[in-house]
């Protein structure tokens, strides 16, 4: 079993430890749930209330930051797009304003659709001067909120209510605009951000007992997207599927298609089918949606029989992308239906069959005791 | 800036700014002059003889801060930043144009001389408040100036903004409302209903001053006050009674000329009217 921490529980402690006196904190009514209380405790003064008013919280957030502070936003989500067009306005200022996007996905559960957002990639990625961030784990949501500090200019950083398995370890890196390969190989290579990296190491042993062989990526900067990183591993592995908590369209998924438009590299993007969310455990929600490690095996799947049998005759329709998709299902129907015994989701066990080595695991104790005082389950 | 307090000199300047309003918007071929002509007085004596400002220096740290919440009249304030010194006024002539940095509205990215982008209206004054308790916490003596139009108190934000300025005392911010009563659309009354706006503003806790915003003794009585009542601890809006189109008598009191260019013809009718 490995520890859960949300990425919003990282965050929050490592905001409380700051001690960078331009920093200004402000809420919509969500000190608590985004976990900026220990900050306002710390730092009265520097902390901000706005009460239920996205809108003014943006655009105080670019004053302040047109006079040298660094604002840091915190609301769900879902209500900075309350905010985009004061947000534009930032990213036309170029102003040194972070906004933490707190219960993304639809992984926050039961609160339901109205709370969820699977947009938000898509609309920060599209103003320009903006940086994307979405980590993978507590720890990486640590790292994240130090570099976008030290980063001058706006940045979006996703975070997770959803207790998450803590998958890097203090030595692991984290640069802005720099992906890590957190597990190698030849067949497959799998793209990911937030918390379908988990999903995708979960994925590695349906994928091994296969005899593929994938390599990871984490992508936990949708932009600016490393695309040298992203073409050399697509070019090994010749065959590439994104995962990503949020719509296939418009979020790291397109990135990466855009990244890849010229290589002829087949890719499937695994999302939010165009749908909105609903009440339910997150887990469930995940096996409703389509974002489990089966699914993520049966795309592996889909697309090393899509790059075998499409480079002798290029697809010319839709029609013959799907008659190479029913060859494909006809020779390798060995598709996960049935849940495997390490796959089975009884009390959200995320990150059960996670393998780590014991180096790895002793890692991450240490880790969780020096920032969070132990486990916590 | 040496600041000019003779009224006759700020009236002939007031002259000058509405000539480069006209100007500007006729060599372009489009702009916004009812509400440039509304502001007029309230702007230059804003910019001759209120603001601590220093066009030879324009980053000053110390200097007051202003943001153009009512961003579409771009005309008058580019006239008055020329006019104090900011840059040559033939650069006006290039208002609108393509590689211009005299943007439409004002775009800090293209003209770092703006304090931010404006013009997505309802948003200036958050913006300005966040610029004031900036500067605040930071102690610094600076005063934040921010001029709304009345038509964009439609935002909710607005609303939302005001009620933050009162909860955290952002006094070192004059708010000032070109009260013109028209807006795009039409009246001000036949779009939404927003009056009585001096009730409003005061149960939002703040004090309202009004006055005629055309008279540069009042507009200067007015702001004169506010400032005094900054330094006392105090945020004070002025709503200013102003005439949309104010000095071209055809443009006066209609939401026609809210936001277009005169032909040749209206021009020169204009220019000889403001002589």
């Amino acid at each position: 079993m490995i520890d859960k921490i949300s990425t919003r529980d990282g965050y929050g402690k490592r905001l409380t430890d700051l001690d960078n006196d331009k920093i200004v904190v402000l809420t919509a009514d969500l000190a608590d749930s985004s976990r900026v209380k220990g900050f306002a405790e710390k730092h009265p003064d520097r902390f901000i209330q706005v009460g239920i008013s996205e809108q003014d919280m943006f655009g105080m957030a670019n004053g302040l930051a047109l006079e040298g502070k660094i604002p840091i936003t915190n609301t769900f989500a879902a209500f900075c797009l309350r905010g985009h067009e004061q947000i534009r306005l930032i990213a036309i200022n170029n102003s040194n304003v972070k906004i933490v996007g707190h219960h993304s996905g639809i992984s926050l559960g039961q609160d339901g659709v109205s709370q969820m957002c699977e947009e938000d990639i898509s609309v920060f990625r599209t103003m320009p001067n903006f940086t994307t961030i979405v980590p993978c784990d507590a720890l990486e949501a640590q790292k994240a909120l130090d570099a976008i500090i030290q980063k001058d200019g706006p940045c979006y950083l996703r975070l997770s209510r959803e207790p998450s398995p803590v998958i890097t370890n203090e030595y692991s890196e984290f640069n802005i605009g720099k992906a890590n390969i957190i597990r190698d190989g030849n067949d497959v290579l799998i793209v990911a951000c937030g918390l379908m990296v988990g999903e995708a190491l979960r994925a590695v042993n349906l994928l091994n007992e296969r005899n593929i062989s994938v390599c990871i990526m984490n992508m936990h900067t949708i932009k600016p997207l490393d695309k040298d990183s992203l073409l050399q591993y697509a070019n090994k592995c010749k065959a590439v599927v994104t995962v990503e908590e949020h719509s296939i369209y418009g979020g790291l998924g397109s990135a990466v298609a855009e990244a890849l438009s010229l290589s002829r590299i087949p890719l499937k993007i695994l999302g939010i089918n165009d749908k909105f969310g609903e009440s339910g455990k997150p887990y469930e929600l995940f096996e409703k949606f389509g974002l489990t490690a089966e699914n993520i095996v049966e795309y592996c799947q889909d697309v090393i029989g899509f790059k075998e049998k499409n480079v002798a005759q290029p697809a010319k329709n839709v029609k013959e992308i799907n008659d190479i998709m029913h060859e494909i299902n006809h020779d390798a129907p060995k598709k996960v239906t049935e849940k495997t015994e390490s796959s089975k989701y009884d009390n959200d066990p995320r990150g059960r069959i996670i393998k780590m080595s014991e180096k790895d695991k002793s890692q991450v104790d240490a880790v969780l005791q020096r920032m969070f005082g132990g486990r916590k389950n | 800036m040496q600041k000019i307090s003779d009224i006759e000199q700020l009236k002939t300047l007031a002259k000058d700014v509405r000539k480069d309003i006209i100007s500007m918007i006729y060599n372009a071929g489009s702009g916004h002059p009812g509400g440039s002509l509304s502001a007029t007085e309230l702007m230059t004596v804003l910019f001759f003889n209120q603001l601590n400002h220093s066009p030879q220096n324009p980053s000053n740290p110390e200097r007051d801060r202003f943001v153009l919440s009512k961003g579409h009249c771009t005309p008058v304030y580019y006239s008055v930043l020329a006019r104090t010194g900011y840059f040559d006024v033939s650069e006006l002539q290039d208002f609108r144009k393509i590689n211009s940095r005299l943007q439409g509205h004002p775009d800090k990215s293209k003209f770092p001389l703006m304090e931010t982008t404006s013009g997505s209206l309802g948003q200036g004054l958050s913006i300005a408040a966040g610029m004031a308790l900036a500067l605040k916490i930071d102690g610094k003596k600076s005063k934040v100036y921010c001029m709304l139009g009345d038509g964009e108190l439609d935002e909710g934000q607005v609303w939302e903004s005001l009620a933050t300025i009162k909860k955290y005392d952002i006094s070192n911010l004059i708010i000032i409302i070109d009260n013109n009563g028209i807006q795009l659309d039409g009246t001000n009354k036949d779009i939404k209903s927003l009056e009585p706006l001096n009730a409003k503003f005061k149960d939002f806790g703040h004090e309202v001053i009004e006055f005629d915003g055309h008279d540069i003794n009042a507009v200067i009585e007015a702001l004169t006050y506010a400032r005094k009542s900054s330094d006392d601890g105090k945020c004070t809006i002025l709503l200013a009674h102003t005439i949309k189109g104010k000095g071209v008598s055809f443009m006066e009191n209609t939401s026609e000329w809210h936001g277009k260019a005169p032909n040749k013809e209206e021009y020169e009718k204009a220019i000889a009217e403001l002589k």
